[in-house]
């Protein structure tokens, strides 16, 4: 009948406490009193030191914390990062190979790569297919363990794999002192001089039109203004839990320059008289995360000014903890469940302290825009529109990768522009203009400007401006079940529309005849009543699949 | 506050609705009349908006919102019934019931709420294809899980985590595997579900169902009426059909707002058991009387069937002989906390005026009478100051000696409710139990060491000068006595005594002291010792001392165990008053009771419940009636008192079953059980509410009232009252307290708190707002000095024996224990021991311990807990087959009476399993 373990008679109701596991949590916790707030970062304690999550751990740590076994294990299953076993069951193997399966990898042969390697590697390696690792300029990637192997082979896997080359190989970043030299944090200490007003700074931003680079693109000096009107104390948010499938430029930035948005936060944290910041990484980028301990602890050691309360967390495996209210939950140690709105985050936010939460790119042109001006800013653009953005490009081009172009630019000019043109090989065919959710237009369209309004009007979004193209060698229609997969894959499950109508939309899109009245309707409910982002977006790319491209369906 | 009066007008489907403060759009449309499909949503459970069925069209936002969530603002034009708002409520609908077990109805709930909006709106039926469904789970003896119905809308997460918090629910993976799962994704059974069944009264779809699919029935009424057990006094409706209790539901008393427990919700089929008395039983001629429990293979061989008139006859000519031959001094009855207050007052007025005797007890004795004790020589009353529902007005909740979320589980709830916003709990107990989990501060100190502890708060409140001066001045006397008793209590020297350290026990203090309100609660962890009185008189002047009574928030709470055992004592089922606790040497009050009964009263007090066992065995005491109480049982060294049962002339017991007790009897009477009758019940709150009958009594049982009115007239006494209401209507005018409750407003409002002088009263939910009612008007301190346990461990009986109660069973067990459910859940005694001593004394898991003391053994299989302390060990009382009161001592408090069944030493040992079958 069911999967219980078999509780001996006279036995206290519940799993008891076993001595062991208690005596081992209590040392990977050490002697502070347990937060609440960081249970995910217990969960990875564990997981990094036992290779899973054993129920007795579940229990343990729930009884250290003061918590109920559930309280743990619902938030531990929650993220896929935590390999959460009973006591009875094995391990996993201590290798694991995580193969990504989104969009771009997938145009470049990862589900064959994986079936390979499952074929190929010895027992005790464990193969999965994973969402975008955020390296799709390369694809496709697997990542032995933390070491992100881009352009994978099965030779060069194997290889990894054969000489235990598990680790995240180091980032060759700026380091602290050398951003010092090069003039970083004076920004930073002329605005605690009071060298200029607040207002006047925000004035600037508002100037350059800078918007949200996360996503939803809100104007960032116009947040700033909000919470200069919230209750204290308010709190900085930082998200760099970069999972929209495409999207690399956080990493990139990330690896190169990490101070420029650490001023950036420090200056948002002085604009809005802050006291903490919150800095959220996903769990695929180790190399970045160890980065960012590391220079945290520099700039500590030597600030360039009386420092609010900075703490880094870690990601576990959760697209939709890149939703800025799922992300905000996922801080305060909790499943990433996006909060239903009102209220907004801006007035309760984190721990319900009102709360600037920015995209990590948003922070990092903070500094060159109120040193070179507004007017520096806005001198960029085409078609009318102003300003600079980072361009995710992967798929059929030659040379993908972060380009930062003109806003307005069309997906056409960004190609020749920037991107060496197509593959040899390769014609032009359709592309994402914003990731997965962003939607997919076919070539013809490919001239329109990549921007909000633009796209919003041919039902797609810019989003974090992650570009993908796809070329007469792929399929629009598989794109689109592939993103499907992905949103089913990642949906936190809280509502209907997304838990249930995701895998309702991959179960019918499976099918090799389309139900496609069936499919608008689920997709009208899927945007109108899911609670966030996520599943409102989801039936873009199927929906302009069935606009744009009705020639795959003859 | 006007503000909250205000309500905004706005537009919903074309009509101008307004709302109330607060209220949301949702709420606002149920209320005008506009149906909005919901699932997730539940009035009073915090709204979730997770399942999408209620959203809506608000003018000038591009997606829908969920109405459960949203609050309107003025002017907002809301659509829930245009086109695009009803795509996709349908569609939502459609989604979850494409992925039900079948295409139909639930097959598990004639009641699904998916079902039912699917009809409103016409979703018939499902395009999708449907989810790999989960398996059934059926470990659990009360609650069906049946996963294929679960549409994941989180209001049983809800009710088991945020309604009565007991953490046991969860929400677990992700997306569309994300799911409802026990403890970590266990089986219910084995989970640390407690099975109060808040999630089975919270499922939409009937997901979760009450066991063997009993929720799918069509009853015949629904009766309003009360629940049986423990004193919190829960109402509940009783589902009925043939004249059988088929189910049982939480109604929303305002003391249980709804909720339940296992026993109140899964504990009702005692009274459909087989074993039930159905016929008096006279005892054959011959058989003699041993001390030994009545094997159920010899019941025919002992009694014989008989007519009610011969029985009752037989019954009153023992008394009446006894009386003539010994006097009424020979004479004794034990009423019950369980039955009704006309029944205790009637028994009490029987006991009194029938065998002219104030020889008359029941179990409060074993409960609380220490803590009466101290209440009533403090502050001139006996009952609790303020009720449980005030902890929501409280800063700082003391709870010590008590482990309410086993023994009055609803409260908990509201308690641990009250923790979740924010409230300072503390905790002082030498046992973990769950709730010290939701403590702020725990201190577990070591038994018998309640009077130092609370000493040295005392002495830290005086000497950080956190004491309340202007209170002491105004409403006490006897502080100076006070100061000095505590002086040599220091936190430094208590420490050692008490186990917990200094500065641990100053911070508590303070935190006691200077909250804005802080309330005490105790249970029989303090009253059950023999120095119980001291206990209380601590507690009672730690909350004088500071003020902390008179208010809302504070004051003193001792939880009182049995359904009506406030009210028994109340009505005067206590040897030394007459109802509303009125000294029976007083000459003017004996003289106003003489008057009202019309016979002449006993100027002495009686005897109490274990004096009346040595007054047998000293052979100054031959005759018992005994009515729904259980001594052989629940009386301190069974052994003891088993041979006073046997020894009596004539015993007559009225019982709803052949328990240990009626196994002595001479007469056994059998009697109506709690639905079978109507009649008010006191809970721990004051509050005098209205039980209904809701079945028939079985056979040739009878309702208690009517047989105490029989046995009274063959007593000589000319008794003709026909209804219950009568009764109160004559206690009205004994009892001051309750002179105001009419059995009208009873009957209309169900629950009524007393003190209610005048009819119209509203009743004082908070006593002591200025002054007592003492003489004087003020409260005494009186100091109390550390003494010891009767029976402190040695090198013999290493071991502290501690007794209780587990969750599902109550008292003696007499109803649980014949209720399948309670009894399947915890089928069989079990001794409690700490995992390290278990090692110690190499006992295994699931073997057995045997437990030795001067005056009894027994064996039982273990149980591990880590929440004991080493060096003590803990037993419910309520197994016949290992009952742990053959261990216990029976010296007495000397102020309360009560024997110390928190206290005394034992030997532990591994036994060899007795029983194969493991």
């Amino acid at each position: 009948m069911t999967k219980a373990y078999r509780r001996y008679k006279g036995q206290q109701r519940g799993r008891e406490i076993d001595d062991a596991a208690l005596n081992e949590i209590r040392d990977l916790l050490g002697a502070d009193k347990p937060r609440r707030d960081l249970l995910i970062e217990y969960l990875h304690l564990i997981q990094d030191k036992f290779g899973c999550i054993h129920s007795s751990h579940c229990v343990a740590l729930a009884h250290e914390m003061k918590l109920s076994s559930v309280e743990v294990y619902e938030v531990a299953t929650f993220y896929h990062h935590f390999d959460v076993v009973k006591d009875d069951q094995a391990a996993p193997a201590p290798i694991t190979v995580r193969v990504c399966d989104s969009v771009s990898c997938s145009l470049f042969g990862s589900n064959q790569l994986r079936t390979e390697l499952i074929a190929k590697l010895e027992p005790g390696v464990r193969v999965q297919a994973v969402p975008c690792v955020g390296r799709c300029a390369n694809a496709p990637v697997a990542v032995v363990g933390a070491n992100a192997i881009e352009s994978a082979t099965v030779d060069s896997v194997l290889s990894a794999v054969l000489s235990r080359e598990v680790e995240a190989v180091p980032t060759q970043h700026k380091h602290y002192a050398q951003y010092c030299e090069d003039g970083g944090y004076a920004l930073l200490r002329r605005c605690h001089a009071e060298a200029m007003t607040r207002d006047d700074l925000i004035d600037e931003l508002k100037n350059a039109g800078l918007r949200g680079l996360g996503g939803a693109g809100f104007p960032a000096g116009s947040k700033w203004s909000i919470l200069r009107g919230q209750p204290a104390p308010r709190l900085v948010a930082v998200n760099i839990d970069e999972g929209e499938p495409g999207t690399f430029k956080d990493r990139h930035y990330l690896e190169r320059d990490p101070h420029r948005f650490i001023e950036g936060m420090l200056i948002a944290t002085w604009a809005i008289e802050a006291s903490a910041c919150y800095i959220y990484i996903r769990d695929e980028y180790t190399a970045c995360r160890l980065a960012l301990e590391q220079e945290l602890t520099a700039l500590r050691a030597n600030p360039p000014c009386e420092l609010p309360l900075i703490e880094l967390r870690r990601g576990a495996g959760a697209y939709i903890c890149g939703e800025e209210s799922a992300m905000i939950e996922s801080i305060e140690g909790k499943r990433g469940l996006p909060r239903l709105r009102p209220p907004y985050v801006a007035e309760v936010g984190l721990f319900a302290r009102p709360t600037l939460e920015h995209n990590m790119e948003t922070l990092y042109w903070i500094r060159d825009i109120i040193d070179n001006g507004a007017a520096w800013f806005t001198s960029n653009g085409r078609r009318g529109r102003t300003g600079l953005r980072s361009f995710s490009v992967s798929g059929r081009v030659s040379n993908p990768g972060v380009h930062l172009a003109p806003a307005g630019i069309s997906v056409r000019e960004l190609i020749d522009e920037y991107c060496g043109g197509m593959l040899p090989g390769h014609e032009f065919y359709a592309y994402f203009p914003g990731g997965a959710s962003g939607g997919i237009l076919p070539a013809a369209l490919g001239d329109e400007a990549l921007d909000f309004e633009t796209l919003q009007a041919l039902g797609c979004f810019i989003g974090s401006a992650a570009v993908i193209i796809l070329s007469n060698h792929d399929s629009a229609r598989d794109a689109a079940l592939n993103a499907m997969r992905f949103f089913k894959h990642e949906s936190c499950g809280q509502c209907t529309p997304c838990r249930v109508g995701t895998a309702k939309a991959v179960d019918l899109m499976e099918r090799s005849e389309w139900d496609k009245p069936l499919l608008e309707e689920l997709a009208q409910a899927m945007q109108d009543a899911s609670i966030c982002g996520l599943g409102q977006a989801a039936p873009n790319p199927l929906r302009c699949v069935i606009k744009y491209f009705p020639q795959e369906f003859s | 506050m006007a503000t909250q009066n205000k309500t905004v007008a706005f537009e919903l489907d074309g009509l101008t609705v307004k709302a109330h403060a607060g209220e949301t759009i949702l709420q606002a449309a149920l209320r005008v009349g506009i149906e909005i499909p919901h699932l997730c949503f539940k009035e009073t459970y915090r709204a979730d908006g997770n399942c999408r069925a209620c959203v809506v069209e608000i003018n000038g936002e591009r997606s829908l919102a969920p109405s459960c969530c949203r609050t309107p603002s003025a002017g907002m034009t809301v659509t829930s019934n245009s086109g695009r708002a009803r795509h996709s409520q349908r569609m939502v609908l459609e989604l979850l019931k494409s992925d039900m077990p079948t295409s139909m109805r639930s097959p598990y709930t004639p009641t699904s709420e998916l079902d039912h909006w699917c009809e409103v709106l016409g979703v018939s039926r499902s395009r999708f294809g449907r989810r790999v469904q989960p398996e059934r789970d059926i470990s659990n003896p009360a609650i069906a899980v049946n996963l294929d119905a679960c549409i994941q809308c989180t209001r049983c997460v809800r009710a088991c985590r945020e309604e009565q918090v007991n953490d046991v629910i969860g929400f677990a993976f992700r997306g569309s595997a994300a799911q409802i799962v026990f403890d970590l994704d266990d089986a219910m059974g084995d989970s640390i579900c407690v099975s109060c069944g808040e999630c089975v009264q919270a499922c939409p779809t009937g997901a979760l169902m009450p066991a063997a699919e009993i929720g799918n029935t069509i009853v015949d009424r629904v009766v309003e009426s009360a629940c049986p057990y423990c004193g919190v006094g829960c109402l509940l409706n009783y589902h009925v059909k043939n004249e059988r209790i088929q189910f049982v539901q939480g109604r929303d008393g305002p003391s249980n707002r709804s909720r339940l427990c296992v026993k109140g919700r899964y504990g009702f089929d005692y009274v459909h058991n087989p074993e039930r008395l159905t016929r008096p039983l006279l005892r054959r001629q011959g058989v003699t009387k041993t001390s030994d429990i009545l094997s159920p293979a010899d019941i025919n061989k002992t009694f014989r069937e008989v007519s009610w008139d011969e029985a009752l006859d037989f019954a009153a000519t023992g008394f009446t002989r006894i009386r003539h031959a010994a006097g009424p001094s020979a004479l004794a009855g034990f009423g019950s906390a369980k039955g009704s207050n006309e029944e205790a007052y009637l028994f009490q007025k029987l006991i009194r005026t029938g065998f002219g005797t104030n020889n008359v007890d029941h179990c409060t004795r074993l409960c609380h009478a220490s803590s009466v004790a101290a209440m009533l020589e403090t502050i001139g009353s006996g009952s609790v100051s303020n009720q449980v529902a005030d902890v929501s007005e409280a800063d700082v909740i003391l709870i010590i000696g008590a482990k309410p979320s086993a023994n009055h589980p609803v409260a908990a709830t509201f308690m641990k409710n009250a923790v979740k916003n924010g409230k300072t709990l503390i905790v002082l107990d030498p046992y973990r139990s769950d709730l010290a989990r939701h403590a702020d501060h725990f201190l577990q100190f070591r038994s018998d060491t309640d009077v130092p502890l609370l000493n040295s708060m005392m002495h830290t409140i005086i000497e950080e000068q956190l004491h309340n001066l202007e209170y002491i001045e105004k409403y006490t006397e006897g502080f100076d006595a006070l100061r000095e008793g505590v002086k040599e209590y220091s936190p430094e020297a208590v420490s050692l005594i008490c186990g917990i350290d200094a500065p641990t026990i100053r911070e508590v203090a303070r935190i006691y002291a200077r909250s804005k309100a802080s309330m005490i609660f105790w249970g029989m962890g303090i009253s059950q010792h023999i120095h119980g009185t001291d206990n209380a008189r601590c507690l009672i002047s730690l909350a004088l001392l500071t003020g902390q009574i008179g208010r809302p928030g504070c004051g003193l709470h001792p939880l009182r165990g049995q359904n009506n055992v406030q009210g028994a004592s109340d009505v005067g089922l206590i040897p030394m008053v007459f109802p509303d606790y009125q000294p029976v040497q007083n000459d003017a009050i004996r003289a106003r009771f003489e008057s009202l009964w019309g016979v002449a009263l006993d100027p002495k007090p009686g005897l109490t419940v274990v004096e009346i066992m040595h007054a047998v065995h000293a052979g100054k005491l031959h005759g018992m009636y005994i009515m729904g109480e259980n001594p052989a049982m629940s009386d301190p060294n069974l052994n003891h008192a088993r041979a006073a049962l046997a020894k009596l002339e004539h015993l007559v017991v009225q019982d709803i079953f052949l328990t240990e007790t009626a196994g002595f009897a001479d007469v056994v009477l059998p009697a109506s059980a709690f639905p079978e009758k109507t009649g008010t019940f006191t809970n721990t709150d004051r509050r005098v509410q209205l039980g209904r009958q809701a079945i028939p009594c079985p056979g040739d049982a009878r309702h208690d009232l009517w047989i105490i009115g029989q046995l009274a007239n063959r007593l000589g006494l000319d008794w003709n009252y026909t209804d219950p209401s009568e009764v109160f209507s004559e206690m009205r005018q004994a009892m001051p307290s309750i002179n105001g409750i009419t059995w009208e407003r009873l009957q209309e409002e169900h629950s009524v708190t007393y003190p209610c002088k005048n009819e119209g009263d509203a009743g004082e939910s908070i006593l002591f707002r200025d002054g007592f009612p003492t003489p004087n008007g003020r409260a005494k301190f009186v100091p109390a000095t550390y003494t010891h346990a009767a029976e402190l461990p040695d090198g013999d009986y290493d071991f502290i024996l501690i007794t209780g109660r587990h969750l599902e069973h109550w008292h003696t067990g007499s109803m649980t224990r014949h209720a399948s459910v309670l009894n399947a859940i915890e089928p069989e005694p079990v001794i409690s021991i700490h995992p390290l001593d278990m090692q110690d004394r190499n006992i295994s898991p699931a073997g057995f311990v045997r437990l030795q003391s001067r005056r009894g053994e027994l064996v039982a299989r273990v149980r591990s807990d880590l929440g004991l302390q080493r060096g003590s060990v803990f037993m419910a009382f309520c197994y016949v087959e290992a009952a742990a009161n053959l261990l216990t001592v029976e010296d007495l408090d000397p102020y309360g009476k009560i024997p110390e069944f928190k206290f005394c030493a034992v030997r532990v040992s591994a036994a060899p399993n007795t029983n194969s079958e493991i």
